[in-house]
């Protein structure tokens, strides 16, 4: 008790007043720099999650990184699944703001049932490369990957590969840690796409995301290659389905399937994934809670892409584009990554059913515009 | 990042004990999510330092050579009076496993109270660095009297220009890996303030990094005089850009010859230089110019960090006891291409570089040459020791240029070798 007494006065002997610690948002541009006001830091300073989680642990990455060109960027992070609550006053307006106008009363609903979408076996693979559909989970009981601990984070990964070394039928499959890897598994990985690097991105690294690399990180699959889950990357778990062609009802089955798999897994050894009914699955950033998945596919629509109304369509459609490297790549000839705008509002299955209906008009636009026709009569209307 | 104190603050007992002492909102937040919250004590079981102890295998710097199980079980759950962690002064070393060639120091300081706290570590890492010195039984000498320093000329035929460098923290303020913002910007202040205090060769003026205009940005380029955010993992994983570039900036004087770097790696980085090769003159404005700042910040109640044991304290232990790098751009056309030059360097106690600084190569036949120790000798003993070099060098390069044979000198003493 003593020594707590010591301690905590210690702690507050070099508090500066918060108006001097409140930092320079002048040039910023990120949800957190808009929201953050001197009254709202002073109050959130003086608080911590009870894994030690502060508000500047959740702003760093915004403060250093002013903004992206291009694109809105969401400036705070999560250290542990309690900074969502204790930091509400700053977390919610973002989160509003960032997910379209979503409430803190809200609630989020929830559908991994692959019979609920209809259709989407059929997308043309003339058009379409490849479908893919991702989302992260987060175990509950351990700090997320910018505020774990070595040992929080080894034991995320030891969890993680106890339950996928149980999965079995077509979800059998390996896990290659990052730091133990043989100079052929590296190589066979990165043939096959398959293999995450050290993040690079200042967006990440200011978080702390980064620390003790390669350790407690590595890369899961099936013996297929078509079910893949990243270990302690930029969320505890980051979990992908995919497959070459159009057959994204394939590969949405595939994915809820093993989740769900996953998820029971967990629940026998007494843990369960960070969830709640107004944020949905919990992760590391803002940006991905809900749902926190991303289904797209590779397509293309070289004619598409250069025509006026095509970031237009995308909107209505409520579709993002980006470069086939992923997030912060361009596109190459013409081949563009097309996926879901969304992650929170909407379930699982309403987003997908987005993708697959909205990709299906691109190509279908796509094949008039190779025609020489109009595409102004099959417009759609926002979504 | 999650430290020892605050993962033991965790648990209902503990909240109540907070509430208690007056700990307001920080209380409730403790009570208010509590389904999954461990006691310190099962936390401590559920992780115990074995848990969390880096895998090293695969490192070459001195903190992984130094740190062992036991070491780490001792410290990891000890705190600053500033909250700072040993798992924080080594994040650095965990995260950049070392170069092949160079062996780096892999930890930082996030106050002066670290070395103290973390001296199981510190120590040992100190004696490998710095020669075999001990910091439990070693002192420091420091020699700030430029007047000692004999030679100190050198033939300008081949010395391009002279630098001496050091770093100087402020006591009572955290160090970079640590700092809070308001440190930070109270560091500059302190400072930026001494500094308009100094008049005559010495009177010039501050640059803050975040409001420099267009054109002063390219002219402090064109004078090689800017230095940029820390692309460095070593510096990066040490925390040591964040909220860049608030309270960083540089100050020089009018002359363009004694120039300070806030809120870089270290709180003040200092720096005398002028081209040519009148390193006596260097120096003697780099003391005077040390010793005006110190006096100057003396008046505002405020004192560098030093002790007779570490000398002066700055961020990296590299870089204790003097914190001075002393040196030249030197042309050595033939001499750098005998084989026994890396010896001859070695022998005297000097490291090359390229002309870029550190981890640059160099450009034709012109080399950064300086002093490779900083602690256990005084800055006097380490520049005139530079000087001595130097002239040697330059004396081999003559004697090459005539054909005549160079010898190679006998090392100089050191506490080990």
């Amino acid at each position: 008790m003593k020594k707590l007494n010591d301690q905590m006065a210690k702690l507050t002997i070099k508090r500066l007043s918060p108006e001097e610690e409140f930092p320079d948002l002048s040039q910023h541009n990120n949800h957190m720099a808009k929201v953050l006001t001197q009254d709202m830091f002073t109050k959130l300073r003086d608080r911590a999650t009870p894994n030690g989680f502060t508000i500047d642990g959740v702003i760093q990455t915004g403060v250093d990184n002013p903004g992206h060109p291009f694109i809105m960027t969401v400036g705070c992070v999560a250290g542990d699944e309690e900074t969502y609550e204790v930091f509400k006053e700053l977390l919610d307006p973002i989160i509003e703001d960032r997910h379209g106008g979503y409430k803190p009363t809200d609630k989020h609903k929830t559908d991994l049932n692959p019979d609920n979408l209809k259709g989407g076996d059929d997308l043309d693979p003339n058009y379409v490369l490849s479908s893919r559909v991702r989302t992260g989970r987060s175990i509950r009981g351990f700090c997320l990957p910018p505020h774990c601990s070595r040992g929080e984070r080894r034991g995320v990964e030891k969890m993680s590969v106890e339950a996928l070394d149980s999965l079995s039928g077509d979800l059998k499959g390996k896990y290659y840690a990052l730091k133990n890897m043989t100079d052929a598994e590296q190589q066979q990985l990165i043939d096959d796409h398959f293999l995450f690097d050290k993040p690079v991105s200042p967006l990440l690294l200011a978080s702390g995301m980064a620390r003790d690399w390669p350790d407690g990180r590595g890369i899961w699959h099936n013996d297929t290659k078509t079910f893949l889950v990243w270990v302690n990357e930029e969320d505890h778990l980051r979990v992908i389905s995919m497959q070459k062609g159009g057959n994204m009802k394939e590969v949405f089955n595939r994915f809820c399937t093993g989740l769900t798999k996953i998820e029971t897994l967990f629940k026998d050894k007494g843990t369960s994934f960070m969830w709640n009914e107004h944020l949905g699955y919990v992760l590391t950033c803002p940006s991905n809670l809900g749902t926190g998945l991303r289904a797209g596919v590779h397509v293309k629509i070289p004619n598409m892409s250069k025509h006026a109304k095509f970031e237009e369509v995308l909107k209505r459609l409520r579709l993002q584009k980006r470069g086939t490297g992923g997030v912060d790549t361009a596109a190459v000839g013409g081949t563009f990554d097309i996926s879901n705008a969304d992650r929170l509002g909407f379930s699982e299955v309403e987003l997908v059913q987005m993708v697959v209906d909205g990709v299906k008009l691109l190509v279908e636009m796509e094949k008039k515009l190779e025609k020489g026709q109009s595409i102004d009569d099959i417009m759609p209307a926002q979504k | 990042m999650a430290s020892s104190f605050t993962r033991m603050m965790s648990g209902r007992n503990t909240a109540m004990l907070l509430a208690s002492l007056g700990a307001g909102t920080m209380a409730t937040c403790y009570l208010m999510t509590d389904s999954n919250i461990l006691s310190a004590e099962e936390r401590r079981k559920l992780y115990p330092p074995s848990a969390d102890f880096p895998d090293l295998r695969r490192h070459n710097n001195c903190m992984a050579h130094a740190l062992t199980p036991a070491i780490y079980g001792k410290l990891r759950d000890q705190v600053t009076p500033n909250n700072w962690t040993l798992d924080q002064c080594i994040q650095t070393g965990v995260d950049n496993p070392g170069h092949p060639f160079i062996k780096t120091v892999g930890m930082v300081a996030g106050d002066e109270e670290s070395y103290k706290v973390f001296a199981d570590l510190f120590d040992p890492v100190i004696k490998d660095r710095h020669n075999g010195y001990d910091p439990k039984t070693m002192k420091h000498p420091t020699d700030l009297d430029a007047s000692k320093i004999t030679n100190g000329m050198f033939d300008e035929k081949y010395v391009l220009s002279s630098r001496v460098r050091t770093g100087r923290s402020i006591r009572g303020l955290s160090l970079p890996p640590c700092c809070s913002r308001s440190e930070r910007r109270e560091v500059e202040r302190v400072t930026v303030q001494a500094l308009a205090g100094l008049k005559g060769d010495l009177a010039g003026r501050y640059y803050s990094l975040g409001d420099m205009t267009e054109k002063e940005q390219q002219q402090l380029i064109d004078d090689h005089f800017l230095f940029d955010k820390p692309v460095s993992p070593l510096l990066t994983c040490a925390f040591m850009a964040r909220d860049w570039p608030d309270a960083r900036g540089l100050w020089h004087n009018n002359e363009k010859t004694f120039l300070i770097w806030v809120n870089e790696e270290d709180h003040t980085r200092v720096i005398s230089m002028e081209k040519g090769g009148n390193m006596k003159r260097v120096f003697e404005r780099f003391c005077r110019g040390l010793q005006q700042v110190e006096k100057l910040i003396q008046e505002r109640g405020w004192e560098f960090m030093w002790n007779e044991h570490l000398g002066y304290i700055l961020t990296c232990p590299s870089n204790l006891g003097t914190g001075l790098r002393a040196g030249v751009h030197v042309r050595l056309p033939k001499l750098s291409k005998d084989p026994r030059f890396g010896k001859i360097l070695d022998n005297m106690r000097l490291q090359k570089r390229g002309t870029g600084g550190v981890d640059s190569a160099t450009t034709g036949d012109t080399f950064d040459i300086s002093n490779n120790d900083r602690l256990g000798k005084s800055e006097v003993e380490l520049v005139q020791l530079l000087v001595d070099g130097v002239n040697y060098l330059i004396d081999c390069e003559k004697r090459l240029e005539r054909g005549q044979d160079i010898k190679v000198p006998s090392p100089i003493a050191q506490f080990r070798k």
